[in-house]
């Protein structure tokens, strides 16, 4: 089996953050606070995460952050939620979460009513559409199930059935789809993966297979994991690729929580501390 | 439907720089502000900087005027990931009562190449909507025009099973699902889409009345290419919340002895068999025949529990989940004999 280029994907997340005048810099400037999170999770993962300034990141961060509470994509933009998400992620990442205002928690949300809403989504198959009716697809399993994880309302999922309809996005070559009869791609190695750790069914892929697959979407020279072997890089696939890797147990990788996508000593360090 | 993306692709080549077009000397464009220490700072197109500082200016100055509006589909056209330009958009349409088939004709010309894009498709509905029931037939021409370039773009599925809810249109829909899958009949959302149409279409029967035709047609899918998993999983769902009639249905156990006699293709066979044994229903003996028959390699003298010896042969033939089999075979029912 192949190994996993580390340095050689740390050299790559750091020059993208470089990498000002492409193409992609101009179109993802709007989100560049989930390729923040994208790319300081994989260091972090791999134990580099000393390799950014961490002031500087943090001041940016918080130049993003409106009257609201909430954050946007870059500096200027609205806020929303899912930039906020990654906002809090990387505040976690580098143990300043302390540094926000947390007005805003699980008990000003109605609960019971997000729960309601998710399991209306939940399609005869065991797995989740993204709205009522709407065709199951693994990234929208892994919100669901994420989300009714942290809200302790697991019972909701057929884990049986829904473990089994995961277990069947396994392909020949080993890689993971989303959908049945798509192509694999290494994302679903955390979407679909991190489903079957959140129901405890894991052990139903070929997790060997697996790793074979997302090490062979390396980029050996440049760095960087691309979504399907012999494809170009791109952070995302890193990070995602990298994420899977974790949860499979890949030597040398800190553990990462399957809810939350953050490694397991952030998150245990954020729970710690609540009074 | 409104594909051809000239017009703005045409305003790209033209393009005046925003310091020389006359409708905007009094206006003072702001630049973007990354504060003393920019975290690495991007090297933008000068086009791009400009647009988006004059952009900066007209928002922070709420200008909602017809050289906004102008402003923000070049904005959009440069980047239309920024959602914040899209929402001003809105707010713009509002204010001067835009036209909005032209906005659909807009977003039905930028639509191709943004196919995946979600604050396009927010948009869409957002006109969509307060059009109402009048754009049922542009929303499903438009939705089709999607699908015709990617069957299973999941972005156009959602809209159009919204129309279908929100605005009506049913009345084809059924025909469209059946096109679809003469297609591809792998298209797992086509199969998606008729599932939702056979359950809640307001001009069908409901699915009890549907499922017949319905059995039939899929049967008909399997048979033509058995290792298609869509099918098989539509043949369970046609007998949701009814399992008594779904064991009790002699197709649903034929269709898998044919399958399994064509020793070939036969995983989803196997393992639809193993769910009806496990739900109560006694397979005969001509089914312990045709399993005998697949020869196996490896399986070893095969079971004379017939549930375990289905399993004993998926761990074999599908051996990515062979620990999934496993289990299914520890949780089968202790019998004494197979029939």
């Amino acid at each position: 089996m192949g190994e996993l280029a580390a340095d050689k994907h740390v050299k790559y997340i750091i020059s993208v953050e470089k990498k000002k005048d492409s193409f992609e810099s101009v179109v993802m400037e709007h989100l560049r606070l989930n390729g923040a999170y994208w790319g300081l999770t994989t260091l972090d993962i791999l134990g580099k995460l000393d390799a950014v300034d961490e002031e500087d990141v943090i001041s940016w961060i918080l130049k993003c952050q409106d009257e609201s509470g909430g954050f946007a994509g870059n500096i200027g933009h609205d806020p929303h939620v899912l930039y906020t998400l990654s906002a809090v992620q990387v505040l976690a990442l580098f143990d300043k979460v302390d540094i926000l205002d947390a007005d805003k928690r699980l008990d000003k949300i109605n609960v019971d009513k997000a729960v309601e809403y998710i399991v209306s989504c939940k399609n005869l198959d065991g797995g989740f559409g993204c709205t009522p009716g709407g065709e199951s697809h693994a990234g929208q399993i892994f919100c669901c199930v994420g989300a009714l994880a942290i809200a302790g309302a697991l019972h909701h999922v057929d884990k049986d059935l829904l473990g089994w309809w995961l277990c069947e996005r396994q392909v020949k070559s080993g890689g993971l789809n989303g959908r049945p009869e798509k192509l694999p791609d290494v994302c679903y190695s955390w979407w679909v993966l991190s489903s079957l750790i959140m129901i405890d069914r894991v052990h139903w892929i070929n997790k060997d297979k697996l790793v074979k697959f997302i090490l062979d979407c390396q980029d050996m020279e440049n760095g960087g994991i691309s979504d399907r072997p012999d494809d170009a890089v791109d952070v995302f696939h890193t990070y995602f690729g990298v994420a899977g890797l974790s949860l499979l147990e890949y030597p040398g990788l800190k553990p990462i929580d399957p809810a939350y996508a953050l490694p397991v000593d952030v998150v245990n360090r954020i729970f710690f501390s609540k009074k | 439907m409104e594909s051809d993306e000239g017009d703005e692709q045409q305003q790209e080549a033209e393009r005046l720089p925003l310091s020389q077009r006359p409708e905007w000397s009094d206006v003072t464009p702001i630049p973007q502000d990354d504060g003393p220490n920019p975290v690495v700072p991007i090297a933008y197109k000068p086009e791009f900087s400009e647009t988006m500082s004059y952009f900066r200016a007209v928002y922070y100055s709420n200008e909602r005027s017809s050289r906004s509006f102008q402003l923000t589909k070049e904005a959009i056209c440069l980047n239309p990931g920024n959602y914040t330009v899209w929402h001003f958009r809105r707010q713009i349409i509002e204010t001067l009562h835009a036209d909005l088939q032209d906005e659909l004709a807009f977003v039905g010309r930028i639509a191709k190449s943004n196919s995946k894009n979600y604050q396009l498709w927010h948009h869409r509905r957002w006109v969509a909507e307060k059009l109402g029931t009048g754009a049922v037939n542009k929303e499903l021409q438009f939705t089709k025009k999607m699908l015709s370039l990617d069957a299973k773009n999941y972005h156009a599925w959602s809209h159009r099973q919204w129309v279908l809810q929100a605005l009506g249109g049913w009345e084809d829909e059924l025909d469209y699902c059946q096109m679809l899958l003469g297609e591809d009949i792998f298209n797992n959302s086509a199969w998606n889409q008729r599932y939702f149409v056979v359950t809640r279409s307001p001009l069908l029967g409901g699915l009890i009345a549907m499922r017949d035709s319905e059995v039939n047609f899929t049967i008909e899918a399997i048979l033509g290419n058995p290792e298609n998993e869509s099918p098989w999983r539509y043949l369970r769902g046609l007998y949701k919340d009814d399992t008594e009639s779904w064991i009790n249905d002699p197709r649903m156990s034929s269709v898998c002895l044919k399958v399994l006699s064509t020793k070939s293709n036969y995983v989803f066979a196997l393992s639809t068999l193993l769910d009806l044994i496990c739900h109560g229903f006694w397979p005969s003996e001509e089914f312990r025949e045709a399993i005998n028959a697949l020869n196996t390699p490896d399986s070893g003298p095969l079971d004379s529990d017939l549930g375990r010896a289905i399993c004993r042969v998926l761990e074999c033939v599908d051996p990515l989940r062979c620990n999934y089999w496993l289990w299914r075979k520890s949780k089968l029912p202790l019998t004494v004999s197979s029939q």
